[in-house]
């Protein structure tokens, strides 16, 4: 060790030592500011509930306001107690469970295949050059088409069956998913890709500790977007393509309208539009844990 | 310390041999008539465990140089040695990653090195506590302020086991109270770990503060002007009168420089 270097450490004291330590460690307290308590959980449920409660009863309200004014007749526009009714019927049936299974097992499937895809798919673009500037407008053009109309060539193709169904449920949701992860891998902070560099990441071990994990924000907002694709995709292809002996949420809505069952098909619209929200409320879950854990909120 | 230890072995010939040599290092970027000369036959030596500070005024290449240095850029002419030592380089903004605790972030260049998990971890709480960020671990980044982001980031580059450390404005987005704390601990940590620092700023106290020479660098294109040495004892206070005295007197032939591109 240098002289110079010996003499300096033997010059500084415990109590300079200390010094530093209590001065870093103030400022630091001082810095990082006091912990704001949360209000209780009752509160906070109480806060984010009450307007949609609020939404509910004024669409509720509205409906029942035209059932009174007679604008159509009861049979066709039932009022929200014949409905509500109809549907607590319903949801006890067997029947109906096995054709919410069937539906959501299709819409998972479809979905899982077109996240594969679709996350290949975005990787290859992302990493080569030539290949984007062949199909990059092309996968944003994709996901502008309207997916029922993909269904004429999709029976075409694979005849009335659940490769059809599925066919049009990745085509619309796996160019979301390739988007999301394409411009996640393209705006990874500047910054960021410096620091790759200067640990000496390349190849696999940039793709594994930098560019993956950077793009992760906009991937999950391109599976959320390519979830409600590919569901609005399958909820057309079960009315369109309907399978022999597959009594989907699809199918059973279509014997509704065949029945002049206006109800039940309001109960099926109902049951829809639940399936979507509380999915769509577990996606904005692992988008809110994601943002909190990196401090983007 | 076992930090010491695990380090590439070098000859025992002390302080004083040049660890990073330019000669004539010129950077061009671009070419024909958009060419823009950053660098221009710049010649400058860093020696063994030696701090030095390159100071300028805006477009003078001081960013660039440690580009160069780190071997982040190609040098477009003269040049360049480090002698095949490990280099790291610390920016202005500590870039963390967020999606790694502060532990995660400090263990990652060792990680990519392939040391095993039990080890990395040992390390990493020795590099934490030698930033002082003992019991900061676990963590997130953005729970940390300002000034802890850029230590952590110290102790991410320290990781590194780079014998050359580079460090771009690393203070110049904090306020004057925590820089003026981590001067102290950027020089403890420089004496501790006998590293070689080359310190690019454009705070003329600072550069007096904390070199042992400070290398005043011209514009556009980017010129060694003059290499002052700054003799006075260690540890100093940036509000000390040597440091000011000297600090005016660099300012003043700064200020000349920046007023010689006055229309």
């Amino acid at each position: 060790m240098p002289s110079e270097v010996s003499e300096v450490s033997e010059v500084t004291t415990a109590n300079e030592v200390t010094t530093a330590n209590n001065e870093i460690s103030g400022l630091d307290a001082l810095e990082l500011g006091p912990q704001t308590a949360k209000g209780a959980l009752g509160r906070r449920v109480y806060q984010s509930a009450w307007p949609k409660l609020l939404a509910i009863a004024i669409v509720l309200l509205v409906w029942q306001v035209a059932v009174w004014s007679e604008w159509k007749p009861k049979f066709v526009l039932p009022p929200p107690k014949t409905v509500f009714t109809d549907l607590g019927n319903l949801i006890v049936t067997a029947d109906f469970w096995s054709g919410v299974g069937l539906t959501l097992s299709r819409a998972v499937t479809g979905f899982l295949l077109a996240v594969v895809i679709g996350t290949a798919i975005g990787a290859a673009v992302a990493r080569f050059a030539p290949l984007r500037a062949a199909i990059g407008s092309l996968i944003t053009g994709l996901q502008t088409m309207p997916s029922i109309m993909w269904f004429p060539l999709a029976i075409l193709l694979f005849q009335i069956s659940e490769s059809a169904i599925m066919f049009v449920v990745v085509i619309g949701a796996a160019p979301s998913v390739a988007n999301g992860l394409i411009s996640g891998i393209d705006y990874v902070p500047r910054t960021w890709l410096r620091v790759g560099q200067v640990l000496g990441m390349r190849g696999l071990a940039k793709y594994r500790h930098l560019i993956l994990p950077a793009s992760l924000p906009s991937f999950i907002s391109g599976l959320k977007q390519g979830w409600a694709f590919s569901w609005r995709s399958l909820m057309a292809g079960e009315l369109l393509v309907i399978v022999p002996g597959a009594l989907s949420v699809g199918v059973r809505m279509q014997q509704a309208r065949d029945l002049t069952d206006s109800s039940l098909v309001i109960c099926y619209i109902i049951v829809v539009l639940i399936i979507g929200i509380l999915i769509d409320v577990l996606f904005n879950i692992a988008d809110n844990a994601l943002r909190k854990r990196w401090g983007l909120s | 310390m076992s930090l010491i230890e695990t380090r590439i072995p070098r000859p025992d010939t002390g302080r004083g041999d040049a660890v990073v040599r330019l000669d004539d290092v010129s950077k061009q970027y671009g070419s024909g008539r958009t060419a823009l000369l950053a660098l221009d036959r710049v010649s400058l030596s860093v020696r063994q465990g030696e701090f030095v500070c390159l100071l300028g005024a805006s477009g003078c290449g001081k960013s660039t140089l440690l580009s160069l240095v780190a071997g982040l850029d190609q040098i477009s002419g003269g040049t360049l040695d480090i002698g095949g030592r490990h280099v790291s380089l610390m920016f202005q903004e500590a870039a963390l990653f967020p999606w790694l605790s502060v532990r995660g972030n400090v263990e990652l260049p060792l990680r990519l090195q392939g040391v095993g998990r039990a080890e990395r971890r040992a390390r990493a709480e020795e590099l934490l506590e030698t930033v002082r960020l003992r019991g900061f671990g676990d963590k997130r980044p953005h729970e940390l302020s300002g000034g802890m982001r850029q230590r952590v980031a110290l102790a991410r580059a320290l990781a590194q086991n780079a014998e050359i450390l580079l460090m771009d404005e690393p203070f110049g987005a904090l306020d004057a109270m925590t820089r003026d704390i981590l001067h102290d601990e950027l020089e403890r940590i420089w004496r501790e770990q006998e590293l070689t620092v080359l310190f690019v700023t454009h705070n003329v106290r600072e550069a007096v503060r904390l070199g042992d020479r400070v290398i005043l660098l011209s514009s556009r294109p980017g010129r060694v002007i003059e290499d002052f040495p700054v003799e006075h004892a260690r540890p100093r206070r940036i509000d000390s009168p040597e440091v000011s005295g000297q600090a005016a007197e660099i300012t003043d032939r700064l200020r000349a420089e920046v007023a010689r591109h006055a229309q």
